[in-house]
């Protein structure tokens, strides 16, 4: 017969592995809701991100590009897609600091993508492999960048299958590939 | 008539001063569209004059963008990014009472937009055409 403390020892061990499976389970969870809902923009994000940034484009999540990726970017925002998106050099080191501790590093981000564009991204690609190249063109969508067409919570980083709409003007045999 | 005792006690006086702080740091509003024209038709030695100011605005400069390529024209309702689909608030400041009331702001815009529509900065006679221009929108 088994000594009471021995089974006590051995309950503790055995509520320790499943604490411990709990807590993989949980991280895996949350890894893999990282690319696919949930809020994706970090609570403390600046102001001069939403400001700065976010006056020309969606505020795209941090953790969307891998930390190399954001720090070219921040290194020639005068030079920024064809624009000229300069900034003060203040106002560069804050986004800077903020973007590289909040960078991506789950394995399908940590890619550095071509151009440093998230919409080149293999993940995206694949996501967003079902919807058409003329949807791309809709005026109401114009760029694969223009997140908040279809995910109507991109400005609160929330990028959920449930938050998705047509983009005005959809042409219903296209519909499809929002319903996948 | 004796002075009446104020309804509002000291702290709740800080409060709205702190909070007026706060909104102040936030939104520097530190000039008014009439300011800004008059600011750069004296840097420029001249008055800003609108229809100039209507043709620099919606003309292209070598380039691929006019202003009105984002803003619209006349730039009276909401325009939109050229590459990214993004909103712009209407720039005339008759129709957006926030246009013009941020000095860094308007600074940093002019700076960025010429860059991207003439490749250079613009002159302080053409900031001050287009803000002539754009304050006659009603």
């Amino acid at each position: 017969m088994q000594h009471p403390l021995n089974t006590r020892r051995h309950n503790a061990r055995h509520s320790n592995a499943r604490h411990l499976l709990t807590a993989i389970l949980c991280w895996a969870a949350l890894s893999a809701a990282h690319a696919d809902g949930g809020r994706m923009l970090p609570r403390d994000m600046p102001a001069a991100y939403t400001a700065e940034c976010a006056a020309c484009h969606t505020a795209y999540p941090p953790a969307m590009l891998p930390a190399r990726s954001w720090q070219r970017i921040m290194t020639g925002l005068d030079q920024h897609y064809g624009t000229d998106a300069s900034l003060d050099a203040a106002t560069v080191k804050q986004l800077g600091n903020w973007l590289q501790a909040h960078a991506g590093t789950y394995k399908r981000v940590a890619e550095e993508p071509p151009q440093d564009r998230i919409t080149r991204s293999a993940w995206f690609e694949r996501k967003h492999r079902q919807v058409e190249p003329a949807v791309w063109k809709l005026a109401s969508v114009k760029s694969a960048a223009n997140c908040a067409a279809c995910h109507t919570g991109a400005d609160q980083g929330r990028y959920d299958d449930d938050d998705l709409k047509f983009p005005a003007g959809l042409d219903a045999r296209y519909r499809r590939a929002w319903n996948d | 008539m004796t002075p009446t005792r104020s309804r509002f006690s000291a702290p709740a006086l800080l409060l709205a001063a702190l909070c007026l702080t706060t909104v102040h740091t936030a939104h520097a509003a530190d000039t008014t569209p009439a300011a800004q024209l008059q600011h750069w038709s004296a840097q420029a030695g001249s008055p800003g004059n609108a229809a100039r100011g209507q043709h620099f605005f919606n003309t292209k400069h070598g380039g691929e963008w006019s202003c009105a390529s984002c803003h619209g024209t006349p730039p009276t309702a909401q325009g939109q990014h050229a590459n990214t689909g993004k909103p712009i608030a209407p720039l005339a400041p008759a129709f957006n009472p926030k246009a013009f009331t941020d000095s860094a702001k308007v600074n940093k815009w002019f700076k960025r937009n010429c860059n991207d529509v003439l490749s250079r900065e613009c002159s302080a006679a053409e900031k001050a055409d287009v803000l002539a221009y754009l304050n006659s929108l009603k």
